[in-house]
């Protein structure tokens, strides 16, 4: 079973402020959502597995590409920044 | 008069070719139907305040093309819908998202970019549920898309504005994005053909991530030819998409044989309506000289559940960019950890919040090998069935969505409810194939149900003939 305060955990763990009233109604959800995806599980056992997900990393050299825009504009679409900067709060106290 | 309804894309090319109308015309046409419609249906957020500007361009391209002698190409003055996370330059880009309402797109999407270098013209951006989290649009911080052929139901999603915008004639083709369905299930709610190519078939360069190994671009048209004649401009191998693959255009030859699942027909849920115009259409198939063949498809039950491990992982860790420091809004906190948590949980619909709570959870020590791990397991094992079903045909038929248009409201207060509208289209993002639903008639309340062709890996023009020799066949 999902705890409202485990809820509140994933919560701070993905930076997300959850109201008292979400977070009763999202233990509730992801818990049946968690008990119906759990059945994957069950899949399994039928089979053996031996191959491993085949994905692999896409690489390239670390050189500059075409550029599709600026750093101006880029900036400028910050919240807030201050001539090429993006501002941020204080990080260390 | 020009007729919206029954408009092609080759109809228009060559009405514009011969000069029976302009592409002013046909976008004023258009402008006209959406001044009329679109308050009601909300399928588009926007409309874009230079499309006459974009339509004179066209009429004079067309003008110097034809002075010189040289073909139209196919998508000059053709109008588009484009969904609201696909990035065009200078315009806004909001994902139907709070986070994002006056998030100005920086560069354009490779799609957008070749679009543009058609021809193309962009009547607006259309809405859709936030980040594309949804089946029904209902997601949207911008109100629900209504469907054309019923205002009390819902359009499908995500890419529900889109459908909308084509089935109520607002665009003659449209843009979405599909992780899960969301082009293939609205477009059956509305009554007209989308299409999800292969994984990486078409550049995912400058849309919106949600589920990355999940999400494609593609086309909603009126015709199977419609949607082929787009996508044959917006697909191609592109560097700046790292899963992007190079497909070749060779024509695939056909076994004549289609793959049914009647194991998956069984299951609870489906509408008897949907029932029986999926077992006419296997009839229509038929007749156009298809043999029907039984195919087993022992994991195709964990595709919707693998679906939901993997998605919203991909989801929690593709939706932390959104951290009101480079782009998109902010709520001011205290401190830069309560600029996050206020920007983020205030910002962000709940149906978006639910995912990466889930996603962080499903990728949390303790929980990843159970979970995650075991769906990418799980994953390799459906792909392998599809790989031996596809040995015997060339493609597998069902339909697109258990259920015509639902009632806006019916399935809002339960998410695990919501997810089964999926459970048809999720396998053919599981496993990377493409996949089509096609039109393929009506309920006896007048909505529209779909059909839809998942055909193997790069088999895409496998679907275009095959869904073309189902419209013949009536």
């Amino acid at each position: 079973m999902i705890s409202k305060d485990d809820i509140k955990k994933l919560a701070t763990l993905a930076r997300i402020e959850v109201s008292e009233d979400e977070l009763s109604s999202m233990a509730g959800d992801i818990d049946g959502i968690l008990a119906y995806v759990g059945e994957i599980k069950n899949a399994l056992s039928k089979e053996d597995i031996t191959a491993e997900y085949p994905t692999k990393n896409v690489l390239r050299e670390d050189v500059l590409g075409a550029q599709k825009t600026d750093p101006e504009t880029l900036i400028k679409s910050a919240p807030e920044s201050d001539g090429r900067y993006i501002k941020v709060k204080k990080i260390l106290s | 008069m020009i007729d919206l309804k029954n408009l092609t894309i080759s109809k228009a090319h060559s009405a514009l070719k011969k000069g029976d109308f302009s592409a002013t015309d046909l976008v004023k046409a258009y402008l006209e139907e959406i001044n009329k419609k679109n308050k009601d249906l909300n399928a588009y957020l926007e409309i874009f305040a230079d499309i006459l500007d974009q339509a004179a361009e066209a009429d004079k391209e067309i003008q110097q093309k034809i002075k010189e002698g040289i073909d139209l190409p196919p998508l000059l003055g053709i109008p588009f819908a484009i969904k609201d996370n696909i990035l065009i330059k200078g315009r806004v880009a909001s994902s139907s998202s709070k986070i994002l309402e006056n998030y100005v797109a920086t560069y354009d999407a490779t799609v957008i970019e070749k679009l543009k270098s058609a021809g193309a013209i962009f009547l607006g951006r259309t809405n859709m549920d936030e980040f594309a989290m949804g089946g029904s649009t209902e997601n949207s911080a911008y109100g629900v898309t209504k469907n054309p052929f019923d205002p009390s139901r819902v359009a499908g999603g995500s890419s529900g504005g889109s459908a909308c915008a084509m089935g109520a004639d607002l665009a003659l083709v449209a843009l979405g994005s599909d992780t899960g369905g969301s082009i293939r299930q609205p477009a059956s709610f509305c009554g007209v053909v989308g299409f999800k190519p292969s994984y990486g078939v078409t550049s995912r360069y400058g849309v919106m991530a949600m589920g990355s190994s999940l999400d494609q671009i593609g086309p909603f048209g009126k015709s199977v030819e419609d949607v082929e004649i787009v996508h044959k401009v917006i697909s191609g191998f592109d560097a700046n998409d790292s899963t992007s693959v190079s497909s070749s255009d060779e024509k695939i030859s056909l076994k004549k044989k289609i793959g049914v699942v009647p194991k998956l027909m069984e299951m609870e849920g489906i509408d008897p309506e949907v029932k029986a115009n999926y077992l006419e259409s296997i009839s229509r198939f038929k007749k156009a000289g298809y043999e029907i063949v039984e195919v087993d498809l022992p994991n195709i039950s964990y595709s919707l559940p693998v679906y939901y491990v993997i998605m919203p992982a991909e989801v929690s860790s593709n939706m932390a960019r959104y951290d009101a420091v480079k782009f998109g809004s902010k709520i001011e906190g205290n401190n830069l950890l309560e600029d996050y948590m206020k920007t983020r949980g205030q910002l962000l619909g709940k149906e978006v919040k639910r995912r990466i709570l889930l996603g962080t959870y499903v990728l949390s020590a303790g929980y990843y090998d159970s979970y995650y791990g075991t769906a990418l397991k799980v994953r390799e094992l459906i792909k392998k069935d599809f790989e031996r079903a596809f040995e015997k045909v060339d493609a597998v038929l069902t339909p697109t969505a258990p259920t015509p248009a639902f009632k806006i409201g019916e399935k809002t207060a339960n998410p695990l409810e919501m997810y089964l509208a999926d459970i048809f289209t999720v396998t053919a993002n599981i496993i990377g194939c493409p996949a089509i639903s096609i039109p393929s008639g009506f309920s006896k309340a007048g909505l529209p149900l779909g059909i839809q062709l998942v055909a193997p890996y790069l088999a895409d023009p496998s679907l275009f003939s095959i869904g073309k020799d189902f419209e013949k066949a009536l």
